[in-house]
């Protein structure tokens, strides 16, 4: 068989797997498709489905607020304190739900990956996406709880969608990051658990952050603001609950200051896309 | 899809190759990476396609032939974009669709309806595509009314055909296929075989992968023959079977003297019997000379039988059977009828029993096990698997042999007539 110079000319050229592809809209759909599929799975697969969904935050919830609020007093002067620290535990458990399943999610679509070619990076992004339809469906217990204490819809609540739109870079950029990690180093998984559970802690979820102003100093409560998920929650507390938490920007002292996260992010889901693109096409052979 | 010109290149490779490192020391985790930070872990280089070269034409049925780790899998999911070749080039014309399994991404916990999108979503059809397609999936794996059940609940045999009619269903203009054909029972496989002829009717490019030669004779008009990761033989599929059955020899012939070295009676099997008769060879030859263990289809061959006696045997039979690759039994002569009174043979004797035949065998890799018994049947040594021998042809015919037959032609006028009279 001979191969004419003009065959060269044929078609398109086979190069391997890539992280997102060249059609945005295979890219979308194959993401939404598989987030939507498994959250459905997760709702309709039990009877009680949508119940233990949005038990798991409000169980965390009763505990956390029976010790924090009820034993140890903590966030005793801050008004709704129970609505701010549900609010922080949605959050968070945002954060959580998406790495946590985003880590080992290559490895367990294995069959997928190595039998189909497509764009590998559709995995960890449904990930992401699948936790903010729980973490959209979690708010509404947050809602309840804020007009129940008496809390009212403010024009503050404008700032959402743009918070949340930095969590989901922040989470997105993580997800592609570890799940591309955990292909090559399996420990990454325990050690991100434990990374995880360090955060929660690190973060002023179960206690306010002028706490941590107070006590320790604003520089301290400004360090620790740099952690977008910090910001996030600081933010939502500030123009949600009450404007009696202060906002990030005041903590940092001005405006500008609360460009820092938000680039923290931003590096985060540049580095999560590239070491993503630099492995996509080498996951299948590596797993 | 769009019409191309007869004639013109739906698939090509030049130069691919592809090798995997294997490191020696697997360094797994993050933890020995930084306990270990100096040791260069010894990484094996692992060939599993070396400079492939083939280009398939539009319309054409290809097969990709190999053994076991011979690279053709690799060679699939390279064309497929699974994996990413190290070197060379690959293109493809027309969209692909890669078939390495049937039910890829199924959810047992899904209905039918949800799995269909789930799979067009994965194969990259739009949302529209999608659902139009989903009638034709149904329709074809003949599921109406089953569509929203949970897969879980479908028998086995309702699984493969939603999963088939899903490969089938979707508008590729180039098929990579992986030995889907393996899983079945007989008349799912009959009912693959139909759709091959089918695709292959409607212009569309097949590229298949598979060790089995009957599927590679019954489809493809082309192929290649992959071995140890380099292209061994290209060409038409009656070309690329008999070097498939000759390495398969070669291969066998290799592991039947590793075997023989640490057992010195040689061959497969130990010897049964009462050992009253000892069984030293069973040899095949072509009466044309040839290479030794293959016979061409239509020569005359000489089977010939060695048989040592340890102690005086009187009027023994002897016996072979030739097994095909499938394990059925194709020709078994015995001494019992026409040497009937073979002689006397005194302790310490050794005999050749010769049987000639034409060799009307189909080809096929064929296993030979002897025997040598009483009148009667009292066994003195029985050896299965005993030796075993290629037969080749140039134009095989796919049957299990091929029967001399003469043939006539005869004028129509003369047959009318005589069926008016």
């Amino acid at each position: 068989m001979t191969i004419q110079r003009s065959d060269l000319m044929i078609g398109r050229e086979v190069t391997g797997p890539t992280a997102i592809g060249t059609d945005r809209h295979r890219f979308w759909n194959l993401t939404w498709t598989l987030a939507i599929t498994e959250f459905k799975l997760r709702f309709f697969g039990s009877v009680l489905g949508y119940f233990w969904q949005l038990m798991r935050p409000l169980l965390l919830f009763a505990i956390l607020y029976a010790v924090f609020v009820g034993i140890l007093k903590s966030g005793g002067g801050e008004p709704m304190f129970g609505v701010a620290l549900l609010l922080g535990i949605v959050v968070f458990q945002f954060f959580t739900d998406a790495t946590s399943l985003a880590v080992k999610s290559l490895v367990a679509n294995e069959g997928l990956i190595r039998k189909v070619d497509f764009p590998r990076a559709v995995i960890p992004t449904s990930c992401a996406l699948q936790a903010l339809f729980n973490f959209l469906l979690n708010l509404v217990p947050v809602a309840i709880f804020l007009f129940a204490a008496g809390g009212r819809i403010s024009w503050g609540w404008l700032a959402i969608p743009p918070i949340i739109a930095m969590l989901l870079l922040f989470v997105t950029g993580l997800s592609l990051f570890l799940s591309a990690l955990y292909v090559s180093f399996r420990d990454v998984d325990p050690i991100w658990a434990v990374v995880s559970q360090a955060l929660f802690y690190g973060t002023p979820i179960l206690y306010s952050l002028s706490v941590v102003s107070d006590k320790i100093g604003t520089r301290a409560a400004g360090l620790m603001l740099l952690n977008p998920l910090a910001t996030a929650i600081q933010s939502l507390r500030h123009f949600v609950v009450s404007p009696e938490y202060e906002s990030p920007s005041d903590v940092f002292g001005s405006w500008a200051g609360v460009l820092a996260p938000c680039l923290i992010a931003s590096i985060c889901f540049a580095l999560g896309v590239w070491y993503f693109g630099r492995s996509a096409s080498r996951i299948a052979e590596k797993l | 899809m769009h019409s191309r010109s007869e004639g013109s290149t739906a698939v090509l490779a030049e130069g691919v190759s592809k090798s995997f490192r294997v490191p020696k020391h697997q360094v797994h985790t993050l933890k020995e990476r930084v306990l270990h930070p100096m040791r260069r872990s010894g990484i094996e280089e692992f060939e599993a396609l070396r400079d492939v070269n083939f280009a398939v034409e539009t319309g054409g049925f290809f097969g990709i032939v190999g053994r076991n780790g011979s690279g053709k899998s690799t060679l699939l999911k390279c064309l497929a974009g699974i994996y990413k070749s190290d070197s060379g080039l690959i293109r493809i014309d027309g969209r692909v669709s890669t078939f390495i399994e049937l039910g890829v991404g199924f959810n047992p916990d899904l209905a039918a309806r949800d799995n269909i999108a789930i799979n067009g979503a994965i194969l990259g059809l739009s949302r529209r595509e999608a659902r139009r397609r989903f009638d034709a999936v149904i329709d074809f794996a003949e599921l109406r009314g089953f569509s929203d059940l949970k897969l879980k609940n479908y028998s086995s045999g309702m699984m493969v055909r939603l999963a088939f009619a899903v490969m089938i269903e979707i508008d590729a203009d180039v098929l990579l296929i992986d030995e889907v054909l393996a899983v079945g029972d007989a008349a799912f496989q009959q009912k693959c075989f139909d759709e091959f002829e089918e695709i292959r009717r409607s212009g569309r490019t097949v590229l298949l992968v598979t060790h089995d030669m009957g599927a590679v004779r019954r489809f493809c008009d082309h192929g290649i023959l992959l071995d140890k990761g380099r292209v061994l033989a290209s060409g038409s599929s009656e070309e690329i079977g008999d070097r498939y059955l000759d390495i398969n020899f070669a291969a066998s012939e290799a592991a039947a003297a590793d075997a023989g070295a640490e057992q010195p009676a040689g061959g497969g099997q130990p010897s049964l019997g009462t050992g009253d008769a000892e069984i030293l060879g069973l040899q095949f030859e072509a009466a044309s000379g040839g290479i030794s263990g293959t016979l061409p289809n239509g020569a005359k061959v000489v089977a010939t039988l060695e048989v040592h006696f340890p102690s005086r045997v009187e009027d023994p039979v002897f016996a072979f059977t030739l097994k095909n690759g499938a394990g059925t039994p194709l020709f078994s002569p015995s001494s019992s009828w026409e040497l009937a009174h073979s002689g006397t043979f005194a302790a310490g004797e050794t005999v050749q029993w010769r049987v000639s035949f034409d060799n009307i065998l189909g080809p096929d890799r064929y296993s030979a096990s002897a025997a040598v018994t009483r009148q009667g049947g009292a066994a003195l040594c029985i050896r299965e698997d005993l030796a075993s021998v290629v037969v080749t042809r140039s134009a095989p015919t796919g049957t299990l042999v091929d029967i001399p037959f003469a043939q006539e032609l005869v004028s129509p006028t003369e047959t009318k007539q005589e069926v008016s009279r």
